[in-house]
């Protein structure tokens, strides 16, 4: 699970308001390289919580980017290749995504978080 | 790409082993995908460079059609644990990478505005009733720009107007209409009938 994907989940257990974003526990990173696509970062940006990409980025030891943002660092390489690394080349492998109203664990194995909730959940 | 040419990769996709029947797994075979995303790239421009969803990706077959077809990220999410193992080694066979979920589409745990298009093959709902509109209604909660999909021809018109009605699509069309080769564990009638008729549908959500 890449940090976009993350910056999309939320726990939807009932009853849950604020459940997003959900923490990050990690035991295992693993980095894939992949072409930076700045037309594609430049797309996605206004449609990600920054915070929660920030906040999540620091808890995966990715301390590169910035607290605040605007537009035009968009057109800055140096801050282009932390953001298309943080977002798409770190993946998560094994951990978990933690509910941050209830602390409910969702596990993530082989990269695949598991946000599958109980019969008392749902 | 050439069609022809994402139909013969689409053949090396791994088909479930052993389908789990309660949760309508049955593939979307390489003639139906290729036909669905090819037509969504060339008429429409919604995958190369977008972000999709295949929603009941099982083993992932329109999720990687996406990703040959140059889709920026795509994300697929299954209820079922063994789909997504097999459509994660669909993925490494084929050379591309999806991001995979385990959830249920009733309770998609999922924050707009992200991805701009969803391809699904949903449950036709023959076995679990209502499955179909419960996949309709995630699809176009998720999807930013359009939903492909595929239902029943017989549940055109109750498609079109739940869709635009309780759903919040902003259009709904027939693209096409295609003979779905369905097991015969599926039918639908008394007769062994075992291909159907289902619409390749596309709707908009902006
Ligand atoms: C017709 S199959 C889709 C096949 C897929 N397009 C492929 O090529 O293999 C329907 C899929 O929906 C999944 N499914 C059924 N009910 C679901 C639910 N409530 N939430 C998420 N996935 C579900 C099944 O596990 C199955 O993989």
């Amino acid at each position: 699970m890449r940090l976009i994907t993350h910056n999309m989940l939320s726990c939807n257990i009932k009853g849950v308001t604020n459940g997003y974003p959900l923490g990050i526990e990690a035991s295992r990173l693993e980095t894939k390289e992949s072409e930076l696509n700045p037309e594609f970062l430049r797309k996605i940006f206004p449609k990600l919580e920054w915070k929660a990409l920030r906040d999540a980025a620091h808890s995966l030891g990715l301390n590169d980017l910035p607290e605040h943002v605007e537009p035009s660092m968009l057109e800055d390489a140096d801050f282009l290749k932390n953001f298309h690394h943080a977002l798409l080349e770190v993946h998560l492998e094994e951990g978990a995504l933690i509910c941050p109203e209830t602390g409910r664990r969702f596990p993530v194995t082989k990269g695949v978080p598991n946000m599958l909730l109980n019969e008392d959940e749902v | 790409m050439k069609l022809k040419q994402l139909e013969s990769y689409l053949g090396d996709v791994v088909q479930f082993a052993n389908p789990k029947v309660e949760l309508e797994q049955y593939p979307t075979g390489p003639h139906i995908a290729s036909r669905m995303l090819f037509m969504a790239e060339s008429s429409y421009g919604d995958i190369d460079g977008k972000v999709v969803a295949d929603l009941g990706c099982g083993c992932g077959t329109l999720g990687i059609a996406a990703l040959l077809l140059d889709a920026a990220q795509v994300v697929g999410v299954d209820v079922d644990g063994d789909a997504l193992l097999l459509a994660h080694e669909n993925c490494n066979e084929l050379e591309v990478e999806m991001e995979l979920i385990q959830a249920s589409l009733t309770h998609l745990p999922w924050r707009g505005p992200i991805v701009d298009t969803v391809v699904m093959n949903p449950p036709f709902g023959t076995r679990c009733k209502g499955a179909d509109m419960e996949f309709l209604a995630a699809a176009l909660k998720v999807a930013g720009t359009a939903v492909y999909s595929l239902h029943k021809t017989s549940t055109r018109a109750h498609i079109k107007r739940v869709a635009v009605r309780d759903f919040g699509a902003t259009s709904a069309e027939v693209l096409c209409e295609l003979r779905y080769n369905l097991p015969a564990s599926y039918k639908f009638h008394k007769q062994r009938e075992v291909d159907i008729a289902v619409d390749l549908w596309r709707f908009t959500t902006s």
